[in-house]
């Protein structure tokens, strides 16, 4: 125990842990913190409920109690939908990373979000949801056609993508899809209207029949994502490297970014578009467990989802009875820990 | 080897130098009656097309009918910001992508637009949710702007700096994490806001010149006066750090000193041209590549901001024109051409993007 502990604290001062054992202990700790804060999270809100009644609601549920209603009705749902989006953007963040070889790949600065979100101002625009169900298909094709565009356009002339042209790539696309996304917005302001609460990024308000229909998506971009580790892994090394080892370079990397679209269209339509979290959770985990992709994964997936759960409820905390939305608060708290991290060390340029 | 044998490099040397000097001026005369031709078009073109005899006359104070008041009183200030705003951001995105070697690291992506954002949303939700304490909204925006984008600046330069050093790759990370953070603080705002509000905030946010007074313009004309100077005459240090900074030691520049007078430039124009027209999307971004690829150097502080300058006035041009009676803000103007423009850039076998 005292030489484990040592390594995690060494872990820190810039030296990953290295053994299994030391990993697996780390990861069961993570996901012991993930628990509790969920359990913390029915109970804080507007009403705090004691934590017996909290848990009482999900073992034993009575309809007659107002404690157990809230709970069922509100705070499960939001603290379900924060675990999700919390680890479907953590898996999207390492996928996106690991595969452009860029440590400042992050499905917003790629333009993912951005086609997202422009997608589903045209759904409000156009259509009028008003329920995530209703824009999730456009979210996740807004998500899609940008992703590949964007991909097309990084890697067009010579040379391939390399890591700055997919950046700029995902910069103009963004900018382009931004002007297009205010353009609609300022003709439309019911639009508008709705629009500013879900890009604030919020998990209040989430129903459980949306998530239940929304699961499978993020299912299968979950398992696709933590299945890539080890061609993620080969990637690392370099495309000739890669090939020379058995990977199929173009069957490869439409896989991670079918991972991608799903993970980060469906969580987009969820919570809206939640910055930062799929930056920098793979930076602490890479400096927490080195440059294995397969523990990177594992752990960037509970990291992110103890983020965005901690985020929610340190939000409904500090405004009582009204609260600060998810979005806010994740990169509030997540800024000044990603910037000690980028002053204390050189983070990996893998 | 003879004496012969290392003259006629040297001689080649000289030549190149000569001629690419020479291309330089070319290029920033020809940018320079560009601008100086859309400047005039759009105090022409308009609700009432005023012919270009008259807007000089107009200009020269010789003429005082109706149209003159349109001309001097309604679409000047409108021009001139335009003007100032688009040789600010040129600056400020050549300076700052030239310091730290990555095109990433324009002053919308470090973090400095974003802190005059959330500065001038914060003034316009307070102002009308207050009780009145505060005056006029249209007084302290550009103030909030200019204090946001100045303080996210310098607190993005400080954090980015670590035992005495400011690494490029740092800054365009820490750059990014404030960004993040005060984005999320302004979308924060734009919630709390009533709708009318978050519609005045919105407007703002895309970029516009609309309704500019002389009290715009002067500020965003007279910070172009002072940051293109400095920039022009600093650039020659500026292309020896370029080199490296172990470099640029050994070459006895004062590293630090100018890098931090660099900063403040780069700053100062982008602050002030966000608080004068909101965050024009892209122009601080994509205006020094441009005019890099239009130049053939390394370093273009002159004709980037030449090029912003005229980026920033075609765009208000169209998205004034353009659309009959829909007056796009220009900030969407500049992103819909824009980026198109850097993507067809990026699809061709040129230097762009490549390493750096």
């Amino acid at each position: 125990m005292g030489a484990g502990m040592r390594a995690w604290v060494g872990a820190w001062r810039g030296a990953p842990v290295r053994r299994t054992s030391g990993r697996v202990a780390g990861l069961v700790v993570l996901v012991a913190l993930t628990v509790l804060l969920c359990l913390v999270s029915l109970a804080v809100g507007a009403k705090a409920v004691p934590l017996e009644h909290a848990i009482g609601a999900l073992t034993a549920y009575d309809p007659a109690l107002a404690d157990h209603v809230i709970v069922r009705e509100s705070r499960v749902p939001r603290t379900l939908a924060a675990l999700l989006v919390g680890a479907a953007l953590g898996l999207a963040g390492t996928v996106t990373q690991g595969l452009t070889r860029n440590p400042l790949a992050d499905p917003g600065l790629l333009g993912v979000s951005a086609g997202a979100s422009l997608a589903v101002v045209l759904g409000l625009h156009v259509v009028g949801f008003q329920d995530p169900l209703g824009y999730v298909w456009f979210s996740l094709a807004g998500a899609a056609v940008t992703s590949v565009f964007v991909f097309l356009l990084g890697s067009s002339g010579p040379g391939g993508a390399s890591p700055m042209r997919l950046a700029l790539a995902g910069a103009a696309t963004t900018a382009l899809l931004g002007s297009l996304t205010a353009a609609v917005l300022l003709l439309d302001s019911a639009s508008l209207d709705r629009y500013r609460f879900w890009a604030v990024g919020a998990v209040a308000g989430v129903r459980l029949s949306t998530l239940a229909d929304l699961l499978p998506l993020l299912a299968v971009g979950a398992v696709l994502a933590a299945g890539s580790g080890p061609l993620l892994n080969s990637l690392a090394l370099g495309d000739d490297l890669a090939q020379g080892l058995g990977v199929q370079l173009g069957r490869s990397r439409a896989l991670c970014a079918t991972a991608v679209v799903l993970l980060v269209g469906t969580a987009t339509a969820i919570a809206g578009p939640i910055a930062f979290v799929g930056l920098t959770v793979p930076h602490v985990a890479r400096a927490l467990v080195g440059a294995d992709h397969r523990w990177v994964l594992a752990y960037s997936a509970v990291l992110a989802a103890v983020l965005l759960i901690g985020s929610d409820v340190l939000g409904r905390m500090v405004a009582r009875p009204g609260e600060v939305q998810v979005g806010v608060v994740t990169a509030v708290v997540g800024a000044p820990f990603f910037i000690a991290l980028v002053r204390r060390r050189r983070l990996a340029s893998a | 080897m003879s004496q012969l044998d290392v003259a006629a490099p040297a001689a080649q040397v000289a030549r190149a130098r000569t001629a690419a000097r020479r291309r330089s001026i070319v290029v920033g005369a020809v940018l320079a009656v560009l601008v100086t031709a859309l400047f005039l078009l759009s105090l022409s073109l308009g609700h009432t097309i005023v012919p270009p005899a008259d807007v000089v006359a107009a200009l020269l104070g010789t003429d005082t009918s109706r149209t003159a008041f349109t001309v001097v009183e309604l679409r000047a200030p409108r021009a001139f910001t335009a003007l100032g705003v688009g040789l600010c951001f040129g600056v400020s995105g050549a300076v700052l992508q030239a310091l730290a070697r990555n095109p990433l690291a324009s002053p919308d992506v470090v973090g400095i637009t974003a802190g005059a954002s959330t500065g001038a949303v914060a003034v316009i939700v307070a102002t009308s949710a207050g009780t009145g304490a505060l005056t006029s909204s249209m007084v302290s925006t550009p103030l909030a702007a200019l204090a946001g984008g100045g303080v996210s600046g310098l607190v993005v330069y400080r954090l980015a700096r670590a035992r005495g050093v400011v690494t490029p790759y740092r800054l365009v990370l820490v750059g990014i994490g404030v960004s993040a953070v005060l984005t999320s603080l302004t979308s924060w705002l734009v919630t709390r806001a009533s709708i009318d509000d978050a519609q005045k905030a919105a407007v703002w946010l895309a970029g516009s010149l609309g309704a500019r007074t002389w009290d715009d313009a002067v500020p965003a004309v007279g910070a172009a006066c002072l940051v293109l100077p400095a920039a022009a005459v600093l650039a020659r240090r500026l292309r020896v750090l370029q080199l490296g900074e172990q470099t640029a030691l050994a070459l006895g520049v004062d590293v630090r000193r100018t890098r931090r007078a660099l900063v403040a430039v780069s700053v100062t124009g982008a602050a002030v041209a966000t608080a004068a027209a909101g965050p024009i999307a892209f122009v601080a971004f994509v205006a020094a590549p441009l005019a890099r690829r239009i130049v053939g150097s390394t370093l273009t502080v002159v004709p980037a901001a030449l090029v912003g300058a005229a980026l920033v006035l075609a765009a208000d041009l169209v998205g004034r024109t353009a659309f009959g009676a829909v007056q796009l803000p220009v900030g969407i103007v500049t992103g819909v051409i824009g980026a198109p423009y850097l993507m067809w850039l990026l699809s061709r076998p040129q230097r762009i993007g490549q390493g750096e």
